[in-house]
């Protein structure tokens, strides 16, 4: 664990992260054998791949990627979502009306209405088109209960945790249901409002402390402190 | 004792530097720069979604750029409306980034950049390129480095570094430039008045010089406040577990 602290380093655009027989990941590029940083974040090393955990930045889009959604318009055959990204989303009818969808008899806005939120998957997307959405899937459609917090997406690996170490923390420590969008909408389903309210503060607590090592143990001790100082009040 | 400016400085020093980061809640990323009498604020939006439509490309996001004077930024109450001069320097300004940036990574988007003059003391161009270049790096914009900026110049037959509002005004000669950290490009460099072949050389490492110095206040800026908030929070979660 220590080791893996000491190499994950703060760099700033344009800091120089290693020289020589490396390549460039994710955030750097690569100017005569020396890597550079181009976005703030935290410098890490796989192999020889040197690449940047960034700590700010939008969306964008990945085919499989789970985001949750806010409907923005409907359309004759589709809806158009906010999925915090620079791209609109599009999550066609036919996608939901399964066999044979017939813009005369099916309604659209009976199903998912503005200003809805939903849980949903990226089906397609690339450079040219706006990422294309199912929900068709298990789990996947309308959200209607809980709370939603959002969070920037680049530390949404830091929410995770290492193989779900975070949230798995956040889900036992509280006994709330939490679903993660990748874009940057979590959605918490608790069984009372002080339940829910303390996951979105640990969020917001994950969020402000990402880069900082020590994170889990910080996180722990902060959120058995809140439980049980809420039974107390509870006696 | 050497040659002492108006403001009693060296020729080749600068005026005293503030910056910050993070000072807008709303923009993607914001920055704050403070030069001597000359403070700029700027805010970054984006990759977001280009409006009007028609201006999206396909190879790449497009940069829009604005610098304004405020109507009490200056002496005289200026028009709010943009000038010919704010309009060259919006131009300028983006010319003066995009070298640093990767267009390419998000096709069919815009990043917005407003450069705000709150009060203006000469080489508010140069402020605002600084403050922009901070702002895009917090608004988590992949750049290759970042972009310094500062200007020298000619004022009383004497070569000088970072004009303020009295020697540009009666200078011989204004030189602003900017440098991109990594690659050492020269992404910014315009020539006010006459200088001779030897002045202009000494007046452009003079810049660089004064270029290099701000780009090291950039660089502690952007680490005191990437590390300060940490320390707050850190102390908060340790009287919680004290308790």
């Amino acid at each position: 664990m220590a080791t893996q602290q000491e190499e994950r380093k703060l760099v700033f655009p344009g800091d120089l992260i290693a020289e020589g027989d490396y390549f460039a990941g994710e955030n750097t590029f690569k100017r005569e054998n020396r890597i550079y940083a181009t976005r703030i974040g935290l410098a890490s090393k796989d192999g020889r791949r040197i690449f940047v955990i960034a700590l700010r930045g939008t969306y964008e889009p990945k085919v499989g990627d789970t985001v949750i959604g806010k409907v923005i318009d409907i359309g004759f055959t589709n809806w158009t979502l906010d999925i915090l990204s620079p791209y609109i989303a599009i999550l066609n009818a036919s996608d939901v009306f399964r066999r044979g969808f017939d813009p005369h008899r099916d309604s659209l806005s009976d199903v998912f209405g503005i200003g809805d939120i939903v849980l949903a998957e990226v089906a397609q997307f690339d450079r040219t088109r706006d990422p294309l959405l199912t929900v068709r899937g298990p789990g996947l459609g309308k959200l209607t209960k809980g709370r939603l917090e959002r969070i920037t997406p680049a530390k949404i690996p830091r929410l995770i945790g290492k193989k779900g170490s975070m949230i798995t923390l956040l889900k036992n420590e509280t006994g709330c249901q939490i679903t993660i969008g990748k874009n940057g909408y979590v959605h918490i389903l608790g069984k009372s409002r002080e339940a829910e309210e303390l996951v979105s503060l640990a969020i917001r607590k994950i969020e402000a402390e990402a880069h900082i090592p020590g994170l889990t143990n910080r996180m722990t001790e902060f959120l058995r402190a809140r439980m049980k100082g809420s039974e107390d009040k509870e006696r | 004792m050497g040659y002492r400016r108006i403001d009693g400085r060296a020729p080749d020093e600068l005026r005293p530097i503030k910056m910050a980061l993070g000072v807008l809640d709303k923009a993607d990323g914001s920055a704050y720069v403070e030069q001597g009498g000359t403070k700029v604020l700027v805010a970054v939006y984006g990759p977001r979604e280009v409006h009007p439509r028609h201006l999206a490309s396909p190879e790449g996001s497009i940069i829009r750029c604005r610098y304004h004077m405020a109507p009490f930024s200056t002496q005289e109450r200026k028009n709010p409306a943009p000038s010919r001069r704010e309009i060259e320097l919006s131009k300028v300004i983006r010319q003066a980034l995009t070298p640093a940036m990767f267009l390419e990574l998000y096709p069919r988007t815009t990043i917005d950049i407003f450069a705000e003059v709150l009060q203006a003391d000469g080489g508010t161009r140069c402020a605002c390129v600084t403050a922009c270049s901070l702002a895009l790096a917090d608004a988590g914009i992949p750049l290759k480095g970042l972009v310094a900026s500062c200007a020298a110049g000619k004022y009383q037959d004497q070569i000088m570094l970072d004009l303020n509002d009295v020697e540009d005004k009666g200078c011989q000669a204004d030189l602003p430039v900017a440098w991109l950290s990594t690659t050492g490009e020269i992404t910014l460099l315009q020539l006010n008045g006459l200088l001779t072949e030897d002045e202009f050389r000494e007046a452009l490492s003079l810049a660089l010089k004064g270029c290099r110095q701000i780009y090291e206040i950039q660089r502690e800026t952007l680490m005191n406040y990437y590390m300060a908030p940490a320390k707050e929070l850190v102390s908060e979660v340790g009287q919680e577990g004290s308790k």
